[in-house]
């Protein structure tokens, strides 16, 4: 899989990396989407399962969003990393694979990631009216405001 | 919490209903906005979240070990699976190999779990949909599985009994003679059960042709487990991918036809019967040996060290209070739990903590589904197609 990748994505990727038998590829925001589709839709890679979609926050103010796929095909995942600053948007890939509708919603309210283009981006586990996004790192364990 | 109610349908002949979230029906507290017309469903949107506690965030927050327990609670229909994806995920950051009688007694403790989760879900699906007798019959054997799981570890939910490095302890040699003899029996109850509902004509016409889903939509809004084998897709990770030692059982994949609520129905039926399949394997070709690593940096001493000599307090103490350090890095294990695809996501920045901990939870994905499901059935089979999604509320909301 890992040549198929460079292959056919390589001028796409900005770096594919191996690490405990699984396969990462970091892509630039603007990559995203066209990366995502043609993962989804080449016959090589058909990953047409999106396992997971989640966030972590990093040091310094970036964001780094973790797509988990899974190829029923090719019995293969792979996970694509994207890293943006706060405060930037991303394009949502609800549109491509239905299932990060949820996701998307689970990353916006617990680390504020916006997705551009979701169709219903709120609030998803925290309740309505809830301030602040409680994975990011300043985000306190306990106490009260 | 306000009801997010769609302004453009207040003024319409639609009828916006809301279904739960102390609706028993919902296994937890799921709530669901649905838009009716007549008796006929438009829409139906879950609105979760009741039962949110922050475990990722809490987990940022203690060691690996510590976070073992938390896992359990997540669906605390199926807790050993959730052990057992986690304790995996962590060994694939560390490296570390477990002895074969760990791995076979996992695999045999999984597998009853399994069981014992379809029995819930059998019992309390039937319920719903009005057959009350069946659940006695399930709780039953459920029974004899919790005091099972007793007789391992004395726990009889939450027992967190897989650990990094293998499992907690021996099993007691009582165990596998129990184990051994529900296992002979447990085909005719499987059976038994059958003869209540299979056939059952009130049970088919509640079920037949309701909540259809296709494999298709099943993929792409990310079902995975029973329901997504049940609309004929042939894909379950103990197989496909297989993990722990899942590639050495001979078992089968049921699959459905249609994706209705029957036919996950018959999915589940016929796993409880592939999983006795697969725990009489792991029973019968138990190996001896040991059931922890020989990973002193992970594995704490045994307890008689531990009380008997100073290298051992400290080592135990070592281990108790700070943790050990993971390698950096990020890692997803899934396993196939019983309600389909359960996934743990743990970044470490080769700290004692997680840096990030994500666990994909197959019933967040698969009430996803809930809309395509429901949308053109009537509100009365609303209750039959959540409990045929099998949805638990602790792992969808976490």
């Amino acid at each position: 899989m890992k040549e198929e990748l460079t292959t056919h994505l390589g001028d796409r990727l900005a770096a594919v990396t191996e690490a405990c038998g699984e396969l990462t590829i970091t892509v630039l925001p603007e990559q995203l989407l066209a990366v995502a589709r043609q993962l989804r839709d080449q016959e090589v890679f058909a990953f047409t399962f999106l396992s997971d979609l989640t966030g972590v926050d990093c040091a310094a103010g970036a964001l780094e969003v973790v797509y988990h796929l899974l190829s029923m095909k090719h019995r293969s995942r792979v996970r694509i990393k994207v890293r943006i600053n706060r405060g930037t948007e991303l394009p949502s890939v609800a549109g491509i694979w239905p299932a990060a509708n949820w996701y998307e919603r689970e990353a916006y309210d617990l680390l504020g990631i916006t997705f551009a283009g979701h169709p219903d981006l709120k609030r998803i586990l925290t309740p309505d009216g809830f301030s602040g996004h409680p994975l990011r790192k300043e985000y306190p364990l306990r106490g009260e405001k | 919490m306000a009801a997010p109610i769609a302004a453009e349908t207040a003024g319409s002949e639609h009828l916006i209903l809301n279904m739960g979230p102390q609706h028993p029906s919902t296994h937890g507290v799921l709530r669901v906005i649905l838009e009716l017309d007549g008796e006929v469903i438009v829409n139906a949107e879950p609105v979760i979240g009741h039962l949110h506690r922050g475990v990722e965030k809490l987990a940022e927050h203690m060691t690996y070990n510590q976070v073992i327990p938390l896992m359990d609670r997540l669906d605390y229909c199926s807790p050993l699976i959730n052990n057992l994806g986690y304790v995996l995920a962590v060994e694939k950051l560390l490296g570390i190999e477990i002895p074969e009688r760990a791995v076979a007694l996992r695999d045999l403790l999984s597998e009853l779990t399994r069981i014992q989760s379809h029995l819930i879900w059998l019992g309390t699906h039937a319920l719903d949909i009005g057959a009350m007798s069946p659940l006695l019959y399930m709780f039953r054997e459920r029974e004899e599985i919790l005091d099972m799981y007793e007789e391992v570890w004395g726990a009889r939910m939450h027992l967190a009994y897989f650990r990094v490095g293998g499992v907690a302890a021996d099993v007691p040699k009582s165990f596998l003679v129990r184990a051994r003899k529900f296992l002979s029996g447990f085909y005719e109850k499987v059976d038994m059960y059958e003869a209540l509902l299979t056939e059952n004509p009130i049970w088919k016409r509640r079920t037949q042709g309701v909540g259809i889903i296709s494999g298709d939509d099943a993929i792409a809004l990310g079902l995975s487990g029973p329901g997504l084998r049940a609309s004929g897709i042939d894909w379950d990770l103990r197989k496909h991918l297989p993990y722990s030692g899942y590639d050495r059982y001979e078992f089968e994949v049921p699959r459905g036809t249609r994706g209705d609520v029957y036919d996950r129905y018959l999915v589940r039926i016929a796993e409880m019967r592939q999983a006795t399949r697969i725990c009489v394997q792991a029973l019968e070709g138990l190996p001896g040996g040991p059931v922890l690593a020989a990973a002193p940096r992970v594995v704490p001493p045994e307890k008689e060290r531990v009380l008997t000599t100073i290298e051992g307090l400290i080592h135990h103490f070592k281990i108790m209070m700070e943790g050990y350090s993971v390698p950096e890095g990020e890692v997803y294990a899934a396993v196939e739990s019983p309600r389909g695809e359960l996934g743990f996501y743990i970044r470490s920045d080769g700290g004692p903590k997680p840096y990030r901990l994500k666990v994909r939870t197959p019933s967040f994905a698969n009430l996803e589904s809930l809309c395509t499901m429901a949308k053109g059935q009537m509100i009365a089979d609303m209750v039959a197609i959540i409990g045929s999604i099998d949805i638990v509320l602790g792992e969808v909301d976490r």
